[in-house]
């Protein structure tokens, strides 16, 4: 039972400063000493998602803003992640490929926004080929790091225990790389988010970006705020995500256990 | 009991350099079959190359190994090495980590079995973080035994543990051999330890075999008992013996370095 409320406290201090700074936003703007033209009161932007998700305008640009987020992802991981164990497990495949990747990681993606509107015009192509090329990189670069790292030890014991080929990946390359992948994932979806953002704000047609930059013509703050925090939430969501398979997918690891 | 488990191991004129070093010069060796040998010798000599070379990990720059008068050609299945530091994989299981590379059906049956001859039957579905060092080196015993050894490997697998758990492990090891009768071929750098378990002891010096010392003593041999103190004083003494070479090669080669730089 002790235990129990411990646990219960343990859960609510990280909320007691974001909950401590919305009070005052909110005395703020209510008192008058910040104009709602630079901030609306956060019962404004409550107000402001229970109206939009009444007219099933939330939900749709939310959905269309996720769904670009996952084919984005799943496109630019598959790749990086096969990319990234082929150059980590082959030196021949390494030295052909990989400073052709790495100089193309050194141009910042959003950079290629108007050649990517030329290429593909501002449908969803373009967009989810900006998320795509985002997430490839962290995740190549980790997917690649985590296998040439696996302990030669390790290697050298299972060769001597009769495992190669797909038995030799499956049970020591990729679970001692899984660690390395999955902080690339993490990094990956910040990227994902971030890019869509910025792809959705300039490519106007539809989703939670398309939504922002379309209030701030209305001025209607309340709705570029509840963008900004529907875009919050869903990089919180993804991240949880990740966190939670890690506790699942590392739990042999000391450092992964919950406390 | 006959000695059919035990491998036959013939090592004839074996050499390996690494670049212009010579690590094994012509060396000469027979193991007989469910024979105890234990290796001595000076940090650097030789050893651990010569155990990975036996286990086929390497090839020899010259010279041959039969085993159960087969050439050697890199993996020996029935040959098994329990490494210094434990080599478990920290995402499997013990009962997985034991069971690696099995092909049988009822290899579950067979690891949860070799888990019980070390003692850890119980903690077959615990991941080796939890376990201590000595119950992890004992998991790696394990392993190579699953695998019904013909030949067991062992490269200072008991190095890292405190002296009343190595002693545990040394009997254990004594037991499983004196029933399973393989061959073992033992590195350490604990002379008592190699009196106690070897029937040879071999020192390995300047890439060679400097001494061959059979131990008749009985078993389970007693620490106290005289000739088990001289035995071991005689050894160790031996593998002093040209400690005052050592300090004028190690000062030779610093000084050479020197020039270099
Ligand atoms: N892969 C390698 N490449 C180059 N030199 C090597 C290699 N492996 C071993 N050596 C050299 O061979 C010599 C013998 O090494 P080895 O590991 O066999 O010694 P050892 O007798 O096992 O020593 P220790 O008791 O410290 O384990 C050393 O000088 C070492 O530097
Ligand atoms: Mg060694």
């Amino acid at each position: 039972m002790q235990r129990g409320t411990k646990e219960a406290i343990g859960k609510f201090v990280p909320w007691i400063l974001p909950i401590v700074l919305l009070i005052l936003w909110q005395m703020l703007v209510k008192f008058g000493w910040l104009s709602t033209r630079v901030l609306p009161a956060p019962s404004d932007v409550v107000v402001a998602g229970i109206r939009l998700a009444q007219t099933g305008e939330l939900s749709r640009n939310l959905m269309i803003s996720t769904i670009r987020a996952i084919i984005g992802f799943s496109i630019g991981g598959v790749i990086g992640f096969a990319l990234g164990l082929l150059n980590g497990v082959s030196r021949p495949a390494e030295k052909a490929l990989d400073t052709s990747v790495q100089m193309i990681r050194n141009i910042p993606h959003l950079a290629l926004i108007p050649l990517v509107i030329l290429w593909f015009g501002i449908g969803e192509e373009s967009k989810i080929f900006l998320v795509a090329l985002g997430v490839f990189f962290p995740i190549y670069l980790n997917t690649f790091h985590g296998v040439r790292t696996v302990n030669p030890e390790l290697i050298e014991m299972a060769k001597s225990y009769g495992l190669r080929g797909w038995n030799l990946f499956s049970k020591v390359i990729f679970p001692s790389a899984l660690g390395s992948i999955l902080v690339g994932v993490r990094y990956a979806l910040g990227i994902m988010w971030l890019t869509l953002i910025v792809a959705e704000t300039i490519t106007l047609d539809s989703g939670i970006g398309y939504m922002a930059m379309n209030a701030r013509e209305f001025m209607q703050t309340d709705v570029v705020v509840l963008s900004i925090l529907m875009y919050a939430m869903l990089g919180k969501l993804a991240d949880s995500i990740t966190r939670t398979l890690e506790k699942k997918w590392l739990k042999w690891n000391p450092n992964y256990q919950s406390v | 009991m006959n000695r059919t488990n035990g491998a036959d191991v013939k090592i004839m004129g074996l050499t390996k350099t690494y670049g212009q070093k010579a690590v094994l010069q012509d060396l000469d060796l027979d193991i007989a079959p469910g024979e105890f040998v234990a290796i001595v010798g000076r940090s650097g000599g030789g050893k651990s190359t010569l155990l990975r070379l036996i286990a086929g990990f390497e090839q020899p720059t010259d010279g041959g190994i039969l085993v159960d008068e087969m050439p050697l050609k890199r993996r020996n299945k029935t040959t098994c090495t329990m490494f210094q530091n434990d080599r478990l994989l920290p995402w499997q299981r013990v009962l997985d980590n034991v069971g690696i590379g099995l092909q049988q059906k009822n290899w579950r049956q067979l690891a949860q079995q070799a888990l019980e001859q070390v003692g850890l039957g119980d903690r077959a579905h615990e991941f080796p973080s939890v376990l201590s060092g000595g119950q992890k080196q004992r998991v790696a015993l394990a392993r190579a035994l699953v695998r019904n050894p013909h030949l067991l490997m062992l490269d200072e697998p008991l190095g890292a543990l405190d002296a009343l758990t190595r002693i545990e492990m040394q009997r254990l090891i004594e037991q499983i051999w004196q029933k399973q009768q393989f061959s073992v071929f033992l590195i350490t750098h604990d002379v008592e330890e190699a009196v106690a378990l070897g029937d040879r002891v071999l020192l390995i010096e300047h890439g060679q075999i400097a001494l061959d010392m059979p131990i008749p003593l009985p078993r389970p041999r007693q620490r106290k008992s005289q000739a088990f103190v001289t035995l071991s004083e005689d050894i160790l003494e031996r593998v002093m013996g040209d400690s005052s070479d050592v300090v004028n090669t190690a000062s030779k080669e610093s000084l050479e370095t020197a020039h270099a730089c």
